[in-house]
């Protein structure tokens, strides 16, 4: 177990400029809104959740970030400039990287291969092996990864060390914000930690990262902030550090509006528990 | 070998999971244990090689001959190079049913340009091979444009090109090749000097080693660990004596041919380029995972088209060799067993039909295997109906293994 002695969660969003920003970002599919207006932004050195239930709009919004499908209105600024993310070469140039969640690794070939998948270092035409297997390790020691060996195709890899690979890959362009979809879906205890492990270990990098999951224990866990969807709106904009679980589910389910005046009014009241009142869902 | 402590080890060596046992002991257990995995290699077809030598030795002790194993070289290198092709497709976990045809077309624009309009020989070489780079670049552009199984495209072409075959031949049945000409010498009666043979029988593994050592070194300067210089002059010296040994014994008779020494040359090549360039690796992966390749920016289309391309022009080459070696074109040129003949070497040489895991010289391999029976049942007077059954018994035998390895593969975590 690899322990981080960086700053810890104590980084917080609060002075630092966003340097990944999504302003009114509406998507259609025919006739399904499938997002409406949403705005959304990741800091350097924070670790922001996006969370929803199923049909919430949390792929949309992935897949606009990572510009498999574009957005339909809105603006993106990265870095402060407005941004144009069309495709997930544009999006890979501006300096977000994805880890979609079925990994995309080639089974048959080794650590190393995949790592430069599609970037292979040359020397005089030829693959240059060990400049390849250097800079793995290297990349592998700054995340502070454990990985018995870079030659052993990645099929005999466990889970989380799978995950690490993919996370590896996406840092070679040297992004500046990182998305990781579900990455702890299918993982055992231990390779859970070890992923999260590493989610942090990028945090104290000075990375954006952008965490995907349906799992709460998980979210609560390693981010800083949580971003609800619902329904294709956005539902709450949570610092996790003042929040509850529960608080977080209600507003992933629509158990209340919005989760902070929900809260301010449980606080008057002096009522326990989040399944109060069913409210009108939707409406801002 | 003192690893006292884990800072002075090479990264690549440090983490304590990773058990690797020292010397030579530890050799052998590393290969015993990669064998357990399912990992077999091109060990099955080895070992599947000596059965069948030894078994027709037995058999008839002319098998083992000098000129018997002169023979068989000559014999392997037209379809052994069709195979190499095949080896390629299989690696995207495609597949080509038509290289057989493709060779026959190959092989009557050779004697129809070269014996009837008497074109140059560079032309009509650069035609009959270029009409298999157009057949491929078709194949690939149906297969991209289209994504209609290779399977089914292929087999319309076993058809439409032997069509095409029987058309450029036109209503001649068979055209002879000049005796005298550079093909037929080169295919029948050029052999490499003894002295050549020898030079190359040291030479190769001499720039192996070299070879070894120099990456060694760069390893060394990266701070990785590098093989150890016994390991590497281990297997080069056995490398010398296994190609001492066969220039010797071939050299009995007439000794190696030209033809099969462009084939092994073939196979190093795309050995190499399979293993050391970016295209090589996009082959391996796309053959992997093909959306993994596209997603990581490999132009999966290119590396089709390419690869159909390459595969149909060496069956064209093929289908040149062929016609060179027995000095004619006909109907029949590239027919009945050539098709699966190299397709069954590359299997039988270990290429998995799965895609994604295979080698350049399971072409070689396998095509030993397929015209050792080949050859062992002709000197035994066995008709061909035995020679087939036994031929379609081997290709069965061979998938076999792949499946089962590839099964035990997975459940050793080595898929």
């Amino acid at each position: 177990m690899t322990t981080t002695t960086g700053p810890g969660r104590s980084v917080r969003s609060g002075g630092v400029a966003p340097v990944l920003q999504l302003e009114g970002i509406s998507k259609r599919f025919g006739a399904v809104r499938a997002l409406s207006d949403v705005s959304f932004d990741a800091r350097p050195g924070e670790v922001v959740a996006l969370v929803g239930d199923n049909g919430a709009g949390k792929s949309t919004l992935v897949k606009v970030i990572a510009g498999v499908h574009p957005a339909d209105a809105g603006t993106i600024s990265f870095g402060g400039r407005p941004v144009t993310i069309d495709s997930p070469a544009a999006a890979q140039r501006t300096g977000i990287a994805t880890v979609h969640q079925d990994l995309a690794l080639c089974d048959n070939l080794d650590v190393v291969a995949n790592l430069f998948l599609g970037n292979e270092a040359t020397h005089s035409g030829a693959l240059d092996e060990v400049e390849m297997e250097r800079r793995s390790w290297d990349l592998l020691r700054r995340l502070s990864a454990k990985m018995p060996s870079v030659r052993i195709p990645v099929a005999s890899l466990s889970g989380g060390q799978r995950q690490t690979v993919a996370i590896a890959r996406s840092l070679l362009g040297a992004p500046q914000v990182v998305m990781l979809d579900e990455p702890t879906a299918a993982l055992g205890v231990a390779q859970t930690a070890e992923v999260l492990n590493l989610v942090e270990t990028l945090r104290d990098q000075g990375l954006a990262v952008i965490l995907i999951s349906h799992n709460m224990a998980d979210v609560m866990a390693v981010a800083d902030r949580v971003v609800v969807l619902r329904l294709g709106r956005n539902n709450g904009d949570l610092d996790v550090s003042e929040t509850t679980h529960e608080e977080v589910v209600a507003a992933i389910t629509g158990a209340s509006t919005n989760a902070v005046s929900e809260r301010a009014g449980r606080r008057e009241d002096g009522a326990s528990g989040a399944a109060g009142g069913q409210d009108e869902e939707g409406t801002s | 070998m003192t690893s006292t402590g884990a800072a002075q080890l090479p990264p690549d060596l440090q983490d304590d999971r990773l058990v690797r046992e020292q010397g030579p002991r530890g050799y052998v257990l590393r290969f015993l244990s990669r064998l357990r995995s399912g990992d077999l290699g091109s060990l099955p077809v080895v070992i599947g090689l000596s059965i069948i030598w030894v078994a027709f030795y037995l058999q008839s002790p002319v098998f083992l001959s000098s000129r018997n194993l002169v023979n068989l070289t000559l014999q392997c290198a037209a379809i052994g190079t069709i195979s190499l092709g095949v080896v390629l497709v299989l690696l995207l976990g495609e597949i080509d049913l038509s290289v057989g045809s493709v060779s026959g077309v190959g092989a009557a624009v050779l004697a129809v340009t070269f014996v009837q309009r008497g074109w140059p020989l560079p032309l009509v070489l650069v035609l009959a091979i270029g009409a298999g780079t157009l057949i491929g670049l078709l194949y690939g552009l149906l297969y991209t444009r289209f994504g209609v199984p290779s399977f089914v495209i292929t087999l319309a072409g076993l058809l439409g090109f032997l069509g095409l075959q029987l058309f450029v031949l036109g209503d001649t049945g068979s055209i002879n090749l000049p005796f005298d000409s550079f093909l037929v010498q080169f295919a029948q009666q050029a052999f490499l000097p003894t002295p050549l043979a020898y030079a190359l029988a040291i030479g190769v593994p001499t720039s192996y080693a070299a070879a070894r050592w120099t990456s060694g070194r760069r390893r060394g300067r990266a701070g990785l660990s590098a093989p150890a210089p016994l390991d590497i002059a281990v297997r080069a010296v056995a490398l010398a004596v296994v190609l001492l040994l066969g220039v010797w014994y071939l050299g009995i008779d007439r000794g190696v041919s030209v033809m099969f020494g462009f084939f092994v040359t073939l196979v190093i090549i795309a050995d190499q380029v399979l293993r050391r360039t970016r295209w090589g690796r996009s082959v391996f992966a796309v053959g992997g995972n093909v959306e993994a390749a596209r997603r990581a920016g490999i132009a999966v289309n290119r590396v089709y088209v390419s690869v159909f391309a390459l595969c149909s022009t060496l069956a064209a080459l093929g289908g040149v060799l062929a016609a060179s070696r027995v000095a004619a074109a006909n109907q029949s040129s590239g027919g009945s067993d050539t098709n699966l003949n190299a397709i069954a070497a590359a299997v039988i040489g270990g290429t998995s039909l799965f895609g994604g895991r295979g080698s350049a010289y399971s072409a070689l391999l396998g095509i030993l295997v397929i015209q050792s029976i080949s050859s062992g049942l002709t000197l035994m007077n066995l008709d061909s109906s035995v020679r087939y059954m036994i031929t379609g018994a081997v290709l069965l035998l061979a998938v076999i293994v792949d499946s089962l390895s590839r099964r035990s593969r997975r459940s050793h975590g080595r898929a």
